[in-house]
């Protein structure tokens, strides 16, 4: 299972390294999504810091934890369904089960490339958001460990959703409309604990952290699972 | 539902068997019979008998179809779904599926339901129709959920393979409604303010009577409709394939015609 998985990994990210299609297409739109979000709430809208009546702070400054994640999920249906459509043409699936790989190394190969693609995205999108809404950082262990964890839970359950629609012709549209309900948690719990990690304090952020964690390892075993059946006869 | 999907063909002795099925029958209408009445008997008691509740007033009605509508859809007809999807992925018979499928198909409506009530209640308490209460975000996400269970069964594609990957969706749906439940609760008690709930008030009498019978009355509404929408999904089910065997057999005989075309030139 895990020699098919880093075979399947290795594959999958050899294939973005020579196509490009990942850094000239998909982190410029999550770039610009960043940009648009600034457009969207005007820079120059002002709150009251929470819990003072007298310093002001910037709204998407306030905001930018879960712009941040916005930006990934929407940047991540793109990554998702391009892991996808490369197996699409010409019958792909069919050979990848035809060269007798297991089908939960397939997932965890398909799921590991998707991580190491979103990962390099939010490096970059989490760059961009600090350059563009100037967001403090007090607790690095927990924003890295946070990242790290819905990201895997990112990319599990959408390696899982987009299996389900792939080869379909509505494989666009469905599987933005099946996946977002179900990260919808993740951009929950991700947003509170990226708050509690860049304002303070990260004893807010720890609690939430458990829970992506947990949400990881249930989409993963679901993946592990569930993906058999999903590839039979596809 | 009668021989649409056969059009044409209407010599074939076989196309007429579904012209006399109707999803009805002898229990199936007793149980609409006394559904209509359990209806009207709830409409009595909750707009008539029962006196308007305390704090809330007349608003306080909703509360005899708008918790009966949540529990039917969100604790029975997705369980339904579930235990199909599960029986269906382990036996592999078609009945299983369609009975998921049907029971998704009448929660869904009344998940709308419940959250179309829910607002409505919104309004005269919270003075507002949206507020981000726990139970309402959640409902309204779980609504998604199961629209997007709902697309992928009527997506074009083989019908097994259609079967098999709604069935795999119909678990994980279940899982997922669990968690967007949790993790919504959750995110809300860190943030919530002194707002006024209107579920909680204390009922007794002829309130708690209306409202058991509130819950029976929707669970009679759901049998009914499950009921025939399987009916209807058992009927199209069969349609479909005789539809394939009436086609086949159409083409057989264009062939036969052809050849017997071509033996005689």
């Amino acid at each position: 299972m895990w020699r098919d998985a880093r075979l399947i990994a290795a594959k999958d990210l050899r294939v973005e390294w020579v196509s490009r299609v990942l850094t000239t297409q998909v982190v410029p739109f999550g770039l610009l999504v960043l940009i648009l979000f600034g457009f969207g709430i005007s820079p120059d809208l002002q709150t009251f810091e929470p819990g003072e009546a007298t310093s002001k702070v910037a709204v998407l400054e306030q905001v930018a934890p879960g712009l941040f994640w916005l930006a990934v999920l929407f940047s991540a249906l793109l990554a998702i369904g391009r892991s996808f459509a490369i197996e699409a043409v010409d019958g792909n699936l069919d050979a990848l089960r035809l060269a007798g790989l297991d089908p939960a190394g397939i997932f965890l190969g398909k799921a590991g490339a998707v991580l190491v693609e979103l990962l390099l995205l939010e490096v970059v999108l989490g760059f961009g958001s600090f350059v563009l809404y100037g967001a403090p950082l007090d607790n690095a262990v927990l924003l890295v460990t946070v990242v790290v964890s819905a990201t895997v839970g990112i990319a599990s359950a959408g390696t899982l959703y987009a299996a389900l629609a792939a080869g379909l012709r509505v494989r666009d549209t469905l599987v933005p409309l099946l996946l977002l309900p179900v990260l919808a948690p993740v951009l929950l719990g991700a947003s509170l604990a990226t708050e509690a990690a860049l304002f303070g304090p990260a004893s807010d952020g720890w609690p939430w952290l458990a829970a992506l964690g947990a949400f990881a390892v249930l989409y993963l075993g679901a993946g592990i699972l569930a993906f058999g059946s999903l590839l039979e006869d596809s | 539902m009668t021989t649409t999907g056969v059009k044409g063909s209407s010599e074939h002795h076989d196309a007429g068997n579904d012209r006399s099925a109707h999803t009805g029958t002898r229990g199936s209408r007793t149980l609409g019979i006394v559904t209509l009445v359990s209806v009207a008997v709830l409409l009595l008691f909750a707009l008539v008998v029962s006196p308007p509740e305390a704090t809330q007033g007349d608003a306080a009605r909703l509360f005899y179809i708008h918790v009966p509508s949540a529990i039917v859809c969100l604790y029975l007809a997705f369980s339904i779904t579930l235990v199909g999807s599960i029986m269906y992925l382990w036996k592999g018979t078609i009945g299983w599926d369609l009975i998921a499928g049907s029971a998704a198909e009448v929660g869904v409506l009344f998940l709308f339901f419940t959250l179309v009530t829910g607002m409505l209640w919104g309004k005269p308490t919270w003075g507002t129709y949206w507020q981000w209460d726990p139970r309402l975000t959640s409902t309204a996400v779980s609504f998604v959920l199961y629209l997007g269970y709902l697309a992928v069964r009527r997506l074009d594609m083989d019908p097994v393979l259609r079967s098999r990957r709604a069935a795999v969706l119909g678990i994980v749906s279940f899982a997922n409604l669990i968690i967007v439940r949790y993790s919504v609760q959750w995110w809300r008690s860190l943030h919530q303010g002194p707002t006024l709930d209107p579920l909680d008030m204390q009922i007794s009498g002829v309130m708690l009577f209306t409202w058991v019978f509130g819950v029976f009355t929707m669970l009679l509404v759901f049998s009914w409709l499950l009921l025939h929408r399987f009916r209807v999904a058992w009927l199209e089910h069969q349609l479909a394939e005789a539809g394939i065997d009436v086609a086949i057999r159409e083409r057989r005989n264009e062939a036969g015609g052809d050849a017997a075309l071509g033996g005689a030139i």
